[in-house]
């Protein structure tokens, strides 16, 4: 137990310098498909407007741990979860809490691009704020071109506004996405490889709306890649086999970790 | 937050019940069939009805042996036909992915499935009774053959297409030829799915009336010439239901429940042992 | 399939020709002056076939929807089945049930209350003799809803589940899920279950003929009885003593199978469009 709450400290510290606080705080995580024990003990805390990078191998339970975050987990059949997560102090996990509502919350970016296709680009992003019972026009089309520019894409789709999702590359596909997340103003946004894949080109851009978004939201971002976790972060955690190595701000993580297994990692010896 | 909110979720848990609701009315007239038969039925099966002949016109009495065993002998005939040519097509098909004739055959075998039972028995009619000026089993058993195939067609090919390809490239590297791999190897592997094809198809065609009225036509006696009319258990029903006696009425109710027997036995027994093969050894 | 269309087209060859295009605007059929018009039976087989769609589509879509979005997962295999035996009781059985309950049943309660309460529609007005159109769309709509849940199900389900984590992540419920993220991308699969149990009334004969009443006439009342193109064959084929008569009969069965082919390869090719959708979305 003890290098998992170590990390924690360092933590604290940086929170307290920066003068910013933990928005996230996931206390004894552990989350099971089935028989299979796939998070075994999680506790960080995330902090706001900042860029979070959770890193690891393969399996070792990276992307579970973001469907915690919103309850999307539960989906899967026979999962299950333990642990508390707060958000703004209040439990996500709490008897009586509508995962529909969290998830309003918290969006969500998956590993490939997945617009609606029969919806245009506009439908697209405009779909989270119909479902929440928006009729206005005036105020959707604000909403709209609001997410499309904060994901970078209005000026490539501003005049085909109305051509289908689908119509276009793989990488505006995925900043469609982001901007379809981003339209119900979530607080926190969770990118599970959103990158894994595009092409290079589209890969940086993502990486650098990522860094631009984090101005005014708290990202979570889970990545194979650790070039990538370098570049985009401000924290990095490090998983392995379902628990939490490392934990701290990234420059650390990279230059002095302090558990040799993330050293190993982070050097390329395994994973 | 609102109304807005609770809306939805209202909205959600109304929509979840009417789709139960939906389920529920879908599934109501099975049971009632399912009730009227056997409480009907039942009354009208005693010894009798497995053993005799029909009895004549408005007298209580006799049953529908012959008309058992002619459906047995039409659903035979149509298995001779139709399970060795779906067997070898769909085989064909299966091993032939990429074939243009492949393709075609299982599209064709696709609308085939749908085209109406009584367009089978025209087809037979026109093929087999004009010629031969009578109306005969051979020519009901084609009828039923029709509809046979395309089920056996794809169930073969689903079934060849499981089994993996590791098995036969373990044969094929014994220097086995593949005619030979796929009669000794692929087919035995897939038997098992491929009977319980054939019996959703035979529980098909066991209950088929329409394309048999002017093929098999039926008959009151016995008769084990295929070339000569028969009996069948749905044509006996359907001659019974609609005549104006009232014990006639219970025997075609007797021989509801007999013919559901079956065809529905042959599908949970297809279901159960479809089940046990796709459960992971 | 060839073979088919050769063998019914020869043999109905003498009523082609004869009846032309006619055979599908004139309502005679009179088999002693050899007059042959289908009107009358095109009319049935097309109304009670709509009929039946009509009140089959929204409940199998109904059933597809919990089958493939609402229900527990171990729930759904007892209840697919169910359906399947549905669809696996022989026609005749429906048509026997038809008969001694349900021709009973309109004629005492459904007849009666719709005349009652809709009497002023040209839809509900005679008497309810229980035989008739009405009774024959129920029995099909019963008779038919199994493919639409089958193939709808089949479909909903083929909707790869990155969509609906879509919809879900963006604070969906369960039924808006299904409607913004399920539904529009299965649409054509569902326009084609809807096509193959349309394939599927219409070539329907034995329930049809058993509860219709066979009557070649053209009423605006559903409660009156009428007469379809399987079921007319069905009732006059063994009966159909001049060859012309015969060849009228075919050429009736020659139109419902090109008919039915015609829908059914649509069905087919609307169901593999939801297949082939996913490539839509690049990767």
């Amino acid at each position: 137990m003890k290098q998992v709450i170590e990390p924690i400290e360092g933590v604290r510290k940086a929170v307290t310098e920066m003068e910013q606080r933990a928005q996230i705080q996931i206390r004894d995580l552990h989350a099971w498909f089935d028989t299979h024990h796939v998070l075994r003990g999680i506790t960080l805390e995330i902090v706001e407007h900042k860029v979070t990078a959770i890193i690891g191998p393969s399996g070792c339970g990276k992307t579970t741990f973001l469907r915690c975050l919103n309850r999307m987990h539960e989906l899967v059949p026979g999962a299950r979860v333990k642990g508390q997560i707060l958000i703004d102090g209040q439990d996500i996990y709490a008897p009586g809490v509508d995962p529909v509502f969290i998830r309003r919350r918290i969006g969500m970016v998956f590993q490939k691009p997945n617009p609606f296709p029969t919806m245009s680009i506009y439908d697209n992003v405009a779909a989270g704020l119909k479902l929440a019972g928006e009729r206005n026009r005036r105020k959707l089309d604000e909403i709209v071109e609001r997410a499309l520019r904060q994901a970078a894409l209005w000026d490539e789709v501003k005049d085909r506004l109305h051509k289908p999702g689908t119509s276009l590359s793989g990488g505006q596909q995925q900043r469609l996405c982001i901007a379809r997340a981003l339209a119900v103003e979530p607080q926190v946004l969770l990118m599970d490889e959103p990158a894994s894949a595009l092409d290079p080109a589209s890969t940086l851009r993502i990486e650098e709306l990522a860094r631009e978004l984090a101005k005014e939201i708290t990202i979570v971002i889970v990545t194979h890649n650790m070039q990538q976790a370098a570049r985009v972060s401000d924290f990095t955690a490090f998983l392995l086999e379902g628990e939490l190595v490392e934990y701290g701000p990234t420059d650390q993580i990279f230059t002095k970790p302090k558990d040799p297994r993330t050293e190993d990692y982070i050097t390329g010896r395994f994973g | 937050m609102d109304l807005r909110y609770y809306r939805r979720k209202w909205t959600d848990a109304a929509m979840t019940a009417v789709t139960l609701l939906c389920t529920a009315i879908v599934l109501a007239p099975l049971f009632l069939i399912l009730l009227f038969l056997v409480k009907t039925g039942i009354s009208a099966i005693n010894w009798d009805f497995f053993t005799k002949l029909p009895g004549p016109a408005g007298e209580p009495g006799g049953g529908m042996a012959n008309a058992m065993v002619g459906t047995l002998i039409l659903v035979t005939l149509a298995g001779l036909m139709g399970v060795p040519l779906g067997v070898f097509a769909g085989l064909y098909v299966a091993e032939h992915p990429k074939a243009r004739l492949a393709a075609v055959a299982r599209f064709t075998a696709d609308v085939l499935n749908g085209v109406p039972s009584i367009v089978a028995g025209l087809f037979a009619y026109v093929v087999i009774v004009l010629p031969m000026r009578h109306f005969s089993a051979l020519s009901g058993g084609l009828a039923l053959a029709v509809l046979l195939l395309p089920i056996v067609l794809r169930t073969t090919e689903e079934m060849v297409r499981l089994v993996p390809q590791s098995i036969r490239e373990a044969a094929l590297a014994l220097g086995i030829p593949w005619w030979r791999m796929t009669l000794r190897v692929t087919l035995p592997t897939a038997a098992a799915g491929i009977t319980t094809g054939i019996m959703v198809g035979v529980a098909r065609i066991a209950g088929e009336t329409a394309p048999l009225l002017f093929t098999a036509f039926g008959n009151r006696f016995w008769n084990w010439n295929p070339l000569q009319p028969i009996a069948a258990l749905p044509l006996q029903i359907f001659s019974y239901a609609i005549s104006p006696f009232e014990d006639w009425h219970r025997q075609a109710w007797a021989g509801a429940l007999v013919l559901v027997t079956i065809v529905l036995g042959l599908n949970i027994i297809a279901r159960y042992a479809a089940t046990r093969q796709t459960k992971p050894q | 399939m060839g073979a088919i269309l050769v063998a019914l087209t020869s043999a109905a060859w003498p009523a082609i020709r004869q009846f032309g295009l006619a055979f599908f605007v004139t309502s005679t059929w009179d088999p002693v002056a050899l007059k042959f018009g289908a009107l009358p039976f095109i009319y049935g087989t097309l109304v009670s076939s709509a009929l039946a769609l009509a009140l089959a589509v929204p409940l199998g879509l109904g059933v597809a929807i919990f089958l493939s979005e609402m229900v527990p997962d171990w729930l759904r295999a007892p209840i697919r089945f169910l359906v399947e035996l549905l669809a696996a009781i022989p026609s005749v059985v429906y048509g026997l049930w038809g008969i001694f309950v349900l021709v009973p049943w309109v004629r005492t309660a459904l007849g009666p209350f719709l005349k009652a309460h809709l009497g002023f529609l040209p839809l509900f007005t005679g008497p309810p003799i229980g035989i008739g159109m009405l009774t024959a769309g129920l029995i099909l709509a019963i008779m038919i809803i199994p493919f639409i849940v089958a193939v709808g199900t089949e479909v909903m389900r083929a909707v790869p589940n990155t969509q609906r984590e879509a919809a879900i992540a963006l604070g969906a419920t369960r039924w808006e899920t299904t409607r913004t993220a399920i539904l529009p991308y299965a649409r054509s699969g569902i326009i084609g279950a809807i096509f193959l149990a349309l394939a599927r009334a219409l070539g329907e004969t034995m329930a049809v003929t058993m509860v219709i009443g066979n009557v070649p006439q053209i009423k605006a009342s559903l409660l009156a009885p009428a007469h379809t193109i399987p079921a007319v064959i069905a009732n006059e084929f063994t009966e159909a003593t001049t060859d012309l008569y015969l060849a009228a009969l075919l050429y009736a069965g020659l139109v419902l199978f090109v008919v039915t082919l015609v829908v059914n390869i649509l069905a087919r090719l609307l169901v593999t469009r939801v297949a082939r959708g996913v490539e839509a979305i690049r990767e």
